[in-house]
């Protein structure tokens, strides 16, 4: 196999794939410029929509003197994925592609990604990178519970566990029944899913008087795939005592180990070796400097069959100024907590799901499993966000319940500064999701 | 001396009492007596049922918030002002009463009311010193 150099055997604090997560600012910013000239002239000499921009602008890929003339560039968006499809954006030749992927987009056509062999290998030691930040070693059990198929987190996490010589256990989403049963059996330690599909493993575990702490050997959660709240995080390190780490990626990039939160949680680490990152204003397209935010851009440095220049993610993040207490050289971003795409307006007011996700889990006992539903009566917007009454919030007499739900509403108030009803609906009424759960119904 | 009513959490929806009572009703747990408290939205059924942790227990599987609560079942005269008289003791001795609610069949010649106190065991020592009769669980199903 491709990984047999890589040192698999090796359990020690510093991962050795994990060499490049250290490297000299200096030698990293060369390494970077070399790759983005390399990637430009490779888009240039192969993708007809990116050379017909280029050339409007006037910008040749030997204009790319120094990384801020990463500026110059046109950007792409995911609508050229779509105006392109299925082929239109790669660049490389049928015969050196070996392996699709496409979006988990829920309307129209896919966007496809062609990955070269060379792609593949590089995602895998992206990911590699983000397990060993995680502190997965060659011991360790990994349930791999993302989809495996042309959705990017089953099989990106695991080559990445492969690589770094864990026992990978690829049973996919779904069947919960089996996910409890198999993480007992097998002494799972590592599981990579969506937040909220853990979320409801520890439901269904609890049921079945499973207690997370001791009678599972887990001891970390790879989580991605959906945005997700700090507070979600302290709920779910409380409820089992894992450490819950951040993953990031898209597939339009790669997939899964564009970024990843390191033990200390100071936002998540880029392997800027491979994704350039900008922040950019969402209005004006400047370029931001680092710790202002914006929309966060990246660019491939080194993929071939797909690459893509100053890719817009929608995603609102910041660059962070500060270095991490890690050592790592590479830059962090500030958690996800919102996407441009997800924010709703309501009575005028910019809200995001992940705000309203954050009031809610700041009372004591409630649990992440809500639904915001809006609806408009006559002129005026209405929020109305369902949540599940649990054993632990459920106290028998009308009024605590009356209380559970004032608490609830002020506390989401205080941080969107508009008003929600609150209803409370039976356990396990709401949509429990394998994948990306969908939170919010819109239905004005 | 306290009795288990087991209450859950219930929205205002068509059928979703009668879930409830389908699910006793398949695993042959008979309902003694039940109450409901609502609000517009959302409700509370509590239920006396002889086997209470084996309705807990079939309930939860079938997914509701089951919770248990001590109650106190107390009898009082079937004639005017029964009522007042215990009602008189329980102020007397200081204790509060959450909610209450009457069993559906009689003991003897009194009819049964089931209390939940925020203190119960202050309550019941009232009742009793007062001559009340407060019924346990055997004596509450030998009926």
């Amino acid at each position: 196999m491709f990984y047999q150099d890589c040192a698999h055997d090796i359990d020690t604090p510093v991962h050795p794939v994990s060499a490049p997560d250290y490297m000299p600012i200096g030698q990293l910013r060369a390494l970077q410029l070399h790759r983005l000239q390399g990637v430009v002239r490779r888009i240039y000499d192969n993708v007809p929509l990116t050379r017909k921009r280029m050339d409007e602008r006037g910008v040749k890929p030997e204009h790319i003197q120094t990384l801020a003339d990463i500026a110059l560039l046109p950007f792409s968006v995911k609508s050229d994925l779509r105006d392109e499809y299925p082929h239109g954006l790669f660049a490389s030749p049928m015969n050196e592609i070996v392996r699709f992927h496409c979006s988990s987009g829920t309307t129209g056509k896919p966007i496809v990604i062609g990955n070269t062999r060379n792609d593949i290998i590089l995602w895998q030691q992206t990911c590699m990178r983000a397990l060993a930040m995680c502190g997965v070693r060659s011991s360790d059990v990994m349930q791999v519970t993302y989809g495996y198929g042309l959705f990017t987190g089953g099989l990106g996490l695991h080559y990445g566990g492969e690589g770094i010589g864990c026992a990978v256990l690829p049973i996919s989403g779904g069947n919960t029944e089996r996910q409890l049963m198999m993480m007992r059996d097998m002494g799972v330690t590592v599981i990579a899913c969506t937040p909220s599909y853990f979320l409801h493993l520890v439901d269904e575990g609890h049921k079945r008087g499973i207690n997370f702490r001791t009678d599972t050997k887990l001891k970390h959660g790879i989580f991605g795939a959906e945005p997700w709240s700090e507070e979600m995080r302290t709920k779910i390190q409380d409820a089992t005592g894992i450490t819950a780490h951040d993953i990031y990626g898209l597939t339009e990039i790669c997939g899964p180990g564009v970024a990843n939160d390191c033990q200390y949680h100071n936002g998540l680490h880029i392997f800027e070796d491979h994704f350039y990152p900008e922040i950019i204003d969402p209005e004006t397209l400047e370029p931001q400097p680092d710790g202002i935010a914006g929309e966060l851009v990246f660019t491939t440095l080194t993929r071939t069959g797909t690459p893509m220049l100053r890719y817009r993610t929608r995603d609102i993040s910041r660059l962070n100024t500060k270095a991490c207490e890690c050592g790592r050289t590479i830059r962090t971003f500030e958690r996800v907590s919102a996407r441009s795409d997800d924010m709703l307006i309501i009575r005028g007011v910019n809200v995001f799901p992940s705000q309203i996700e954050s009031g809610l889990l700041q009372v004591d006992k409630v649990l992440p499993h809500y639904m915001i539903n809006i609806t408009r009566e006559g002129d005026l917007d209405k929020l109305e966000i369902q949540v599940e009454v649990t054993r632990e919030t459920f106290g028998d007499d009308i009024r605590s319940l009356e209380i559970l739900r004032s608490e609830i509403a002020h506390s989401v108030q205080r941080i969107i500064n508009i008003s929600a009803s609150i209803r409370l609906v039976e356990p396990n009424t709401l949509p429990r999701s394998e994948g990306k759960i969908q939170r919010v119904r819109d239905m004005r | 001396m306290k009795i288990n009513q087991i209450s859950l959490f219930l929205e205002n929806k068509p059928g979703h009492l009668n879930a409830i009572c389908r699910t006793l009703a398949s695993n042959n747990i008979n309902i003694v007596t039940l109450s409901l408290a609502d609000t517009q939205q959302f409700g509370i059924v509590r239920l006396i049922v002889e086997e209470w942790k084996r309705a807990q227990e079939v309930l939860e599987k079938a997914g509701h918030v089951v919770n248990v609560r001590e109650v106190v079942a107390a009898t009082v005269s079937d004639k005017p002002g029964g009522m007042a008289e215990l009602l008189d003791t329980i102020s007397k001795a200081g204790v509060n009463i959450e909610y209450m609610y009457a069993f559906t069949f009689r003991h003897g010649a009194e009819a049964v009311l089931i209390f939940r106190f925020d203190d119960p065991d202050r309550a019941i020592n009232a009742l009793r010193a007062a001559g009340r009769n407060v019924l346990d669980f055997i004596t509450l199903f030998s009926n």
